[in-house]
């Protein structure tokens, strides 16, 4: 992840707490969605940010998960993300970032 | 508003590759939240 994005996401949590914030991924893949996921729970795992070695904890979800699609109107999720559903592996990159929800408040 | 929403402020991180920033963002709107930030990276 982006050092800046990195950053921004540290001086959100302290700005709104991290039980207020909610982190949406895009990525393409499982493997990317989960650094990203792991970077916004755990910390970074490449240790090269300002989230190294910090447990934010944040909730973090993949757009394409069925709990955020049953959340958006129909319309506008077509509109926006329906073609790529249907050319990434969404169960895949679902099950990597449920994985790594289920880590929160684990000790690593 | 649902669970996964939950009244909470969203941060939007796209994937050049994947969904980008913005799409996500307009999901997250359309869902009833407020997006305090939204980008678009390249995984390397």
């Amino acid at each position: 992840m982006d050092l800046g994005t990195q950053e921004t996401i540290l001086r959100l949590v302290n700005q709104h707490g991290a039980e207020r914030l909610l982190v949406l991924l895009g990525a393409p893949d499982a493997e990317s969605a989960e650094i990203s996921a792991e970077t916004v729970i755990l910390g970074d795992p490449t240790f090269a940010g300002p989230l190294a070695e910090t447990q934010l904890g944040l909730d973090v979800y993949h757009i394409l998960e069925e709990e955020v699609r049953q959340s958006i109107p129909e319309a506008v999720w077509e509109d926006q993300v329906g073609l790529m559903a249907d050319v990434l592996e969404a169960e895949e990159i679902g099950t990597a970032v449920r994985g790594m929800r289920d880590r929160r408040g684990v000790p690593s | 508003m649902s669970p996964v929403f939950d009244g909470k402020f969203v941060i939007a991180l796209g994937e050049r590759d994947g969904v980008a920033g913005p799409a996500i963002a307009t999901c997250a709107k359309a869902a009833g939240s407020e997006v305090v930030f939204s980008a678009t990276e390249c995984f390397v």
